[in-house]
């Protein structure tokens, strides 16, 4: 599965009901990249589940959700994707509760490193809602799958120069270098700086806005998901 | 991936959302506030030193801007300028309100005829709008200023759609002051804005209300949009007759009420012509002793 399927600026949570299986599975690896790891933080702070039973929950839960077609009936008139998605897995954890058993994994499995997953809880994790948890951490999904996008696209590009200055200076916290010593860095001046970054981020924007456009079914849940992602505050 | 921290996401949120403006006349003062369909902020206009509104939308449609550029009226907030931003985001400024929101104006405490002058003046600029074929379809009291002077300013026409536009399937408006047609997603008119507006007029008076305000109310927000006033200024007329003592359209009054109105509204008349015959009988009386 790449996690770094392009932006196509169309709708994968539409795809996942096309009738062309090749389609349905790239819309399916696209939607994975972006939701199992706030699903697996999520069972491991919301349900409060072992590692182990999280890993398993959120393999069980996609393999599940591929065999069975279950993502597309989703229906945006109801609730946001993102909202479905979740309801539908701790539908998928009730379940397995309720048969008392772990799930053992099988079928087509997908490959998720849950290693990283398990890095990154954080932990105040407990001071939020379930609900705003996982809102986090989609939101945080959400701009780390744009990053890599991002940095594909440029590499691509031939711009790795600029996509490291971006790096260093909007993803790197512990930098506290200034334009002009980051041009000097880089071998350019503090304008150039200045106009690469600019470009970056604008870029960046453009490929947020594209990979929310993808993973939402209508304009109108694209709108409100864009206002949940820009808008609220995420601290 | 690369773990991004909860600084770097608010950093990056930052840079994403805040609107750059290097390349226009205006410097970013601070947010204001969030519509329906973007953000607005407040800028400093550097040619004309002056701070205006400038709101920034997603969407390139430039429809709102078109919209309140064609709508000149005092009631509506006054469009100066429209342009793209360097990143494609679409923005526009507007004169800058000073004043309060009409659901702060609320809080603050009115009687109830101050309140529905206030009201009827909401009702000037959307009647305005609809008589130019344009209903604004997201009419609450977040979307209204009160301004210093009691000026009322018609904000966020971020939705409106001329009347005669294309059906469209997106659901738009504000629960509890959309209308029925707008919630099943069906095309919105003039008359949906005024169940929007009836549904402001409790808000506004709050349990201050005689049977043909009441009435009023219920006729703005009629589950059927034939059965309610046709347009805002219908509405206002009716709550200006209220406020003059005449009879409204929406209530059929019985002889006690007509009565009593007509006590209220002629109360000095009546009370010279009690004092006139009270005199008169007195005299009659002291003129037979």
């Amino acid at each position: 599965m790449s996690l770094l399927f392009p932006t196509t600026r169309r709708s994968v949570v539409r795809a996942l009901a096309s009738s062309d299986a090749a389609e349905r599975t790239r819309a399916f690896d696209t939607l994975v990249a972006c939701y199992w790891k706030p699903l697996y933080k999520y069972a491991r702070v919301a349900w409060k589940k072992s590692r182990e039973d999280a890993e398993d929950l959120t393999q069980s839960f996609f393999t599940r959700a591929f065999e069975k077609e279950s993502l597309a009936a989703y229906d945006a008139s109801k609730a946001s994707f993102r909202t479905f998605l979740r309801l539908l897995f701790d539908r998928h954890v009730a379940n397995v509760r309720k048969a008392g058993h772990r799930q053992k994994r099988g079928g087509a499995e997908v490959h998720l490193d849950f290693a990283s997953a398990e890095a990154e809880i954080g932990k105040d994790a407990s001071h939020v809602s379930p609900e705003e948890y996982f809102h986090r951490e989609w939101v945080r999904s959400v701009f780390a799958l744009s990053v890599e996008r991002m940095r594909a696209r440029c590499e691509a590009d031939g711009r790795q120069m600029q996509f490291a200055l971006f790096e260093m200076y909007d993803l790197d916290e512990s930098n506290q270098m200034s334009y002009r010593e980051l041009g000097m860095l880089f071998g350019i001046n503090d304008t150039a700086v200045t106009n690469h970054l600019y470009a970056m981020r604008r870029r960046f924007r453009e490929t947020v806005l594209a990979t929310l456009r993808e993973s939402t079914a209508t304009e109108q849940e694209y709108r409100a998901e864009a206002r949940a992602l820009l808008g609220d505050n995420i601290r | 991936m690369r773990f991004l921290s909860d600084e770097t996401l608010a950093h990056l949120r930052d840079i994403t959302e805040t609107p750059d403006l290097t390349e226009t006349r205006y410097e970013l003062i601070r947010e204001l506030g969030r519509g329906g369909m973007g953000v607005v902020y407040e800028v400093h206009d550097r040619e004309l030193g002056r701070s205006v509104a400038m709101k920034v939308v997603d969407d390139p449609a430039r429809a709102e801007a078109q919209i309140i550029a064609a709508l000149e009226h005092p009631g509506i907030v006054p469009v100066h300028d429209a342009g793209t931003l360097p990143d494609g985001r679409f923005y526009y400024t507007m004169k800058l309100v000073r004043g309060v929101r009409l659901d702060e104006w609320v809080r603050s405490g009115h009687g109830r005829t101050e309140a529905l002058r206030l009201f009827a003046r909401i009702c000037e600029p959307v009647a305005f709008a609809h008589a130019n074929g344009v209903v604004h379809r997201d009419l609450k009291p977040e979307n209204v200023m009160v301004g210093e002077f009691g000026a009322v300013l018609v904000m966020d026409w971020g939705v409106a759609r001329a009347t005669d536009a294309q059906h469209e399937r997106m659901i738009v408006g504000t629960p509890g002051y959309m209308a029925p047609e707008q919630a099943r997603g069906e095309r919105a008119d003039a008359r949906s804005d005024v169940y929007a507006l009836g549904a402001m007029l409790p808000f506004l008076i709050g349990s201050d209300r005689t049977r043909p305000l009441n009435a009023i109310v219920a006729r703005a927000m009629a589950n059927d949009p034939d059965d309610r006033y046709a347009d805002a200024r219908e509405l206002a007329n009716d709550v200006m007759r209220f406020l003059d003592g005449e009879p409204v359209s929406a209530y059929r009054e019985n002889v006690l009420e007509i009565a009593a109105r007509f006590l209220t509204r002629h109360r000095a008349l009546v009370a010279m012509l009690l004092a006139y015959l009270l005199m008169r009988t007195i005299i009659l009386l002291w003129a037979r002793i």
